[in-house]
């Protein structure tokens, strides 16, 4: 299904859960977070919370600042 | 020295680093080990699809290092609502830096908005450390609100112009009965040594560290000016003459003369 993360349209080609588009994006384990649709989902949650088409994520990690 | 204590922690340095500006993730981890801080920053950013860059996390995680992600990048109370609760699962810690500067120019904080934030997230658990204007009555209502110190303003940030606000600084110190750690324009370790003579009770420096000609050094330079100005602090200065008359240190013995 088509997908947009983080403004990009982006194909999740298999599963429907945020844990497989997690997969399928190589995520580091640590570091990461990710929200659906402007809601920060756990990452105990991941493998439950399904996807539809057209949602919008947020996928952030660290970057240096002040 | 007293230890600094934040929300029930504990730190030995009282000096915070920044890991902005840093030439490579090395260098900023050679600085973060010779400044014997204990606390660092930390932003987010969005991923870019495919992305392999070195992981700046790696570089700065350790067992004596306090993480303390930032909202830098937010513009409202809601956004950084949203920023932190995605800082708290990337990083796993509740602790943050409350950044909200709408105006790229100048990167000074919206009151409003920091103080409406910061209501919002001590009430969802965050252990709130507000970068604010060195506004004494702004102090008190984000110490009412449940901040774990506050974090005013020498000079906007990344001027390298010193104790710009002194006055102000003065006075929150007086009044605060949270840690006040001084934030932003701290441009060289004399003015950080000058914020902790004050009282303040941390510093937390990044450009003037990490754009400096060696790094390294001057993050040692910044961990001893820190270190002198809190000693002198609790020494207790002596008090500053309000003329020019000089008080003698010495016996005035007129003894070639006589």
């Amino acid at each position: 299904m088509k997908l947009t993360v983080n403004n990009k349209e982006t194909e999740l080609t298999q599963g429907n859960t945020v844990a497989d588009l997690a997969n399928q994006l190589e995520l580091p384990t640590q570091g990461v977070a990710i929200a659906v649709n402007n809601r920060m989902i756990p990452r105990t949650q991941w493998s439950e919370q399904v996807l539809h088409p057209n949602d919008s994520l947020v996928i952030i990690k660290a970057a240096c600042g002040g | 020295m007293k230890k600094l204590i934040i929300a029930g922690k504990e730190f030995d340095s009282r000096l915070f680093l920044g890991t902005g500006k840093f030439n490579s993730n090395t260098l900023m981890e050679e600085a973060i080990k010779a400044s014997g801080t204990e606390m660092v920053t930390v932003a987010m950013k969005r991923i870019e699809l495919g992305d392999k860059e070195d992981d700046m996390l790696k570089h700065i995680i350790h067992p004596h290092i306090q993480l303390l992600p930032n909202t830098s990048g937010v513009r409202t109370a809601e956004e950084a609502v949203f920023a932190a609760q995605m800082a708290r699962e990337a990083f796993g810690t509740n602790w943050l830096k409350l950044e909200i500067h709408p105006d790229p120019r100048y990167l000074l904080p919206d009151s409003t908005e920091t103080l409406k934030a910061t209501e919002e997230l001590v009430k969802l658990g965050f252990v709130v450390l507000p970068y604010c204007q060195a506004d004494p009555t702004l102090c008190k209502r984000l110490e009412e609100a449940g901040a774990a110190t506050v974090m005013p303003l020498a000079a906007p940030i990344g001027t390298n112009k010193g104790l710009q606000t002194r006055d102000f600084l003065r006075i929150i110190i007086e009044q605060s009965n949270v840690p006040v750690v001084v934030d932003a324009g701290i441009g060289a370790p004399s003015h950080a040594a000058e914020a902790m003579e004050m009282g303040a009770d941390a510093c937390l420096v990044n450009t003037a560290i990490a754009v400096a000609g060696n790094p390294v050094e001057m993050a040692i330079a910044f961990k001893e000016a820190v270190i002198a100005g809190r000693r002198a602090y609790e020494a207790g200065l002596g008090i500053q003459a309000t003329n020019l008359e000089a008080s003698a240190s010495s016996p005035l013995t007129a003894f070639l003369n006589d």
